[in-house]
């Protein structure tokens, strides 16, 4: 078999991180390629640069046998390399014609033919059996059938290689099982298909070999049939616990603080995008930190938006103190005791043209109030103040623009802004990514100091070594389900991987 | 604590030389377009011409602070004029006890006085603001394309109302809020004033000024940090609608008579003032005192320009110009913050 695609030492370093550290990848022709790792690992900054969406700092890349270098996608879709993104990139009110020749409309310089576009349109879409007329709005469409738009788009460009980022994250089995069908018929006519997915069970079934990548370095390669679960396992987080987290004695768990039973959303054919939930249910005891671990599209940061309140829910029951509440907004939730740390710092949590001041007490003006309908900026200011000084928040004062802080001050200020209220239940949504180690061990210790204190601690985490380190039991999700419950002394990396990524969890990880 | 703050503040703002010339660019500006017509036309400065300056701009100034609110919330308000006419017509009914003796000029009138009819004008207002903001809330739709629906809605509203013609001569108590003086400084312009003061407190140490600037900074954090977005938002339309009732009332006091065309491109002055004023039409940053000077800046313009003779049409180019190259600095100033 002939290599079609050679990347070799290829670098990339964004600001603060070094996000590919000399990757070597390869492909065959007519193969179907696994390219695997955890969240972070790098994946999806080597498929930019394969796309030509990003230029790699270093490295080489050779396709077909000759050494390229793609300035934009554009140039790399006229090599012969398309990518399917997980977000498609259709224009829904136009037609499928038009969106699979987008751009190379058949015709003449000033007129589409639009007789020739149906046609083509109309043999691309035999190949890959999509049943619809060429002139159907791109909108009518299911998610698999768009994503079938996407493939002909692919073909029509005479690709060699599609790249197709998490494909079924999104698919139902059956939809799952038909797509696979139509990547091997395009093996079979000779094209190379590199596929990223988290679902390990997928790679069993289609692919043919694989590349694992950890913390941006290339760490193994192989062929399918000579690997196993465990390998890869073993393969994507084998890295040794961090030794900057200390052990810490489990706690003698108080009583229940909340309990979520059967929380569930059903996909929304308004957005079939939206990940699901299913019966999902939980625990968190007082004085506890309980992990809710999975991977991408796992439904975690959906678990924990629904009990906020941020998100609604079909059905599903949350009992505060043992007691069933309904909160439908995080306002609701606020008042019960409960506070969120966002996912994402900048777009959910802050005010970022607004001073430190106004950012930390927005929650909690009832305490910095004057007359009731006024703000008492000397209160206010003791209040930053004091938590400057409790959590370590290095800022020039009270008035300073909350964007000029480094993002892990950034974060204390949002950690502060729910500790103002002193919460029963705190819920951490990432509450490390993108910042540095040193406020990460900070960040730690805050939340562990909360626990302490009796504050039921719930942490949403994609980092393994940081969920090991920080709870006491950690919960894990996989496509919008509960799959195991394990205590934090039973567990390891390679426990929860298999628990995050496989259908069922090993006798060993099951609760 | 305050000593070892303030040598930190008076670090930045002596690293942001460009912030801090951003944040008073308008006042600026003002300035030195006041003392240019200063010099080419000596009138200009008289205390006379100035309140009268301050006068003419009082009624779009009060609607101006109303918005100032809406576009801290990223929203927009084009049915301010429209609302205004209808709100000025009831108001001018109420004065004149009905619509039998409406142009009736004079004494020998009996309605039902001043108190009523500027009460019945901010209902008006207020109601008028409640409505759009529901619609904004509940339905989802665009402050754009709900308030464009309201201009049109309002000023048929109005038309309908009044039948197409004015309503005219009030009572010199009505008129006073108008016409009349305290000292040498006229009821409007302290009204404009006075509100002015009001909304920059409220916005600048009030609770509900700390929301309206989250909810337009950023609703998602906003509405994770526990905040009612739907009802803040509500809430500025239903104030923006209270000063366009309050400035119908003095405006038919001004002219004496309230008329289903009044108000008509008021909304385009309004929002100028806010924007030239330095507020986002983005939302979540902005000042009062931004818009009052916002005003009072397309006020000395088209006095200034009037005194020099300069064309209404050419006054318009000017006017038009000015609001681009507001928001065109708004906009740099910005991605220059962001790239900082």
């Amino acid at each position: 078999m002939k290599t079609l695609l050679k990347m070799t030492g290829v670098a990339k370093r964004f600001p603060g991180v070094q996000a590919l550290d000399g990757v070597d990848f390869e492909v065959m022709e007519g193969e179907v390629h696994a390219l695997l790792g955890e969240n972070g690992a790098g994946k999806s900054t080597l498929l930019k640069i394969l796309s030509g969406a990003q230029t790699a700092d270093s490295g080489e890349i050779e396709f077909a046998g000759a050494p390229v270098r793609f300035a934009s996608p554009h140039a790399a879709q006229g090599a012969g390399i398309a990518t399917i993104y997980q977000e498609f990139t259709l224009a829904p009110d136009m037609s499928i014609a038009e969106n699979v020749f987008i751009g190379r409309e058949p015709g003449s310089r000033l007129f589409v033919s639009w007789g020739k576009l149906a046609a083509e349109t109309r043999a691309i879409s035999e190949r890959i059996g999509l049943k619809r007329l060429p002139l159907t709005t791109v909108r009518e469409l299911s998610v698999a059938e768009q994503q079938l738009v996407e493939i002909a788009r692919a073909l029509s460009m005479r690709s060699r290689l599609i790249v197709m980022d998490e494909p079924t994250s999104a698919l139902s089995e059956a939809e799952v099982a038909n797509l696979f069908e139509i990547v091997k018929r395009l093996r079979a006519e000779g094209i190379s298909v590199i596929f990223v997915t988290h679902r390990l069970d997928e790679i069993f079934r289609i692919c043919d070999r694989y590349t694992v990548l950890r913390d941006g370095r290339y760490v193994g390669a192989g062929a399918v049939a000579e690997a196993n679960v465990d390998r890869i396992i073993r393969l994507m987080v084998g890295r040794d616990v961090d030794l900057l987290y200390g052990a810490r004695p489990a706690p003698t768990p108080g009583p229940i603080a909340l309990e979520a039973r059967g929380l569930t959303r059903r996909r929304d054919p308004r957005d079939p995008r939206a990940t699901e939930l299913i019966d999902v249910s939980l625990t968190l005891r007082q004085g506890e930190i309980v992990g809710l671990a999975g991977l991408v599209g796992a439904g975690r940061t959906e678990t924990v938006r629904a009990i906020f309140g941020a998100d609604t829910l079909e059905s599903g029951e949350i009992l505060i103190d043992g007691k069933p509440v309904r909160i439908e907004s995080p306002e609701a939730a606020m008042r019960l005791g409960i506070g969120l740390v966002p996912e994402d710092r900048k777009k959910q949590a802050l005010f970022l043209q607004l001073a430190i001041r106004a950012n930390l007490s927005i929650a909690a003006h009832d305490q910095i109030s004057a007359l009731k309908w006024f703000v008492d900026e000397r209160k206010e200011n003791a209040l930053v103040e004091s938590f400057k000084r409790k959590l370590n928040i290095r800022m020039t004062g009270p008035d300073q623009q909350v964007s000029k802080l480094s993002g892990g001050n950034q974060q204390k200020v949002v950690l502060a802004r729910w500790l103002a209220l002193k919460p029963k239940i705190l819920i951490v949504d990432e509450p490390t990514r993108g910042i540095d180690v040193g406020a990460k061990i900070e960040v730690h210790n805050i939340l562990v100091e909360m626990a302490k204190s009796g504050v039921a601690v719930l942490v949403v985490s994609s980092e393994l070594p940081e969920v090991l380190a920080l709870c006491d039991r950690i919960v894990t999700m996989r496509v919008g389900r509960v799959t195991g419950e394990i205590a934090r002394a039973d567990a390891t990396q390679e426990i929860l991987m298999s628990m995050m990524a496989l259908d069922e969890a090993p006798a060993a990880g099951a609760a | 604590m305050t000593q070892s703050l303030s040598p930190a503040r008076a670090e930045e703002r002596g690293f942001d030389v460009f912030e801090i010339l951003a944040r008073f660019a308008p006042t600026i500006f003002l300035i030195a377009l006041m003392l240019l017509f200063a010099i080419m036309e000596p009138r200009f400065l008289s205390s006379i011409n100035l309140f009268n300056v301050m006068r003419q701009v009082s009624i779009t100034g009060l609607i101006a602070i109303g918005m100032t609110f809406v576009i801290l919330t990223g929203g927009i308000d084009l049915s301010v004029g429209s609302l205004l006419a209808f709100a000025g017509l009831v108001a001018a009914a109420i004065a004149k006890g009905g619509m039998q003796d409406r142009f009736t000029v004079g004494e020998g009138v009996s309605g039902y006085g001043w108190p009523l009819a500027a009460l019945g004008a901010i209902a008006v207002g207020i109601a008028g603001g409640y409505i759009q903001g529901l619609a904004i809330t509940r339905l989802k739709i665009p402050p754009f394309v709900v308030t464009l629906g309201g201009m049109s809605a309002f000023r048929g509203a109005a038309l309908q109302f009044a039948s197409g013609g004015p309503i005219s001569g009030f009572d010199d108590s009505f008129t006073w809020w108008g016409q009349g003086r305290i000292g040498p400084v006229p009821t409007p312009v302290i009204i404009f004033l006075a509100a002015a003061v009001v909304a920059h407190i409220v916005l600048r140490h009030g609770r509900y000024g700390r929301k309206v600037y989250a909810v337009g900074g950023n609703p998602e954090a906003a509405r994770l940090s526990g905040l009612n977005v739907d009802r803040i938002v509500l809430s500025v339309y239903v104030i923006v609608g209270f000063f366009a009732g309050l400035g119908a009332f003095v405006l038919a006091a001004r002219l004496n008579s309230a008329e289903a065309v009044a108000g008509t491109g008021y909304e385009l002055t309004v929002i100028a003032s806010v924007v030239i004023g330095g507020t986002s039409l983005f939302g979540g940053s902005g000042t009062v005192f931004g818009t009052v000077v916002g005003s009072l800046l397309i006020g000395v313009l088209l006095n200034g320009l009037v005194l020099m003779n300069v064309s209404p049409y050419i006054q318009q180019i000017i006017i038009g110009v000015i609001i681009v190259l507001a928001v065109a600095f708004d906009t740099f100033a910005k991605s220059r913050r962001r790239r900082a």
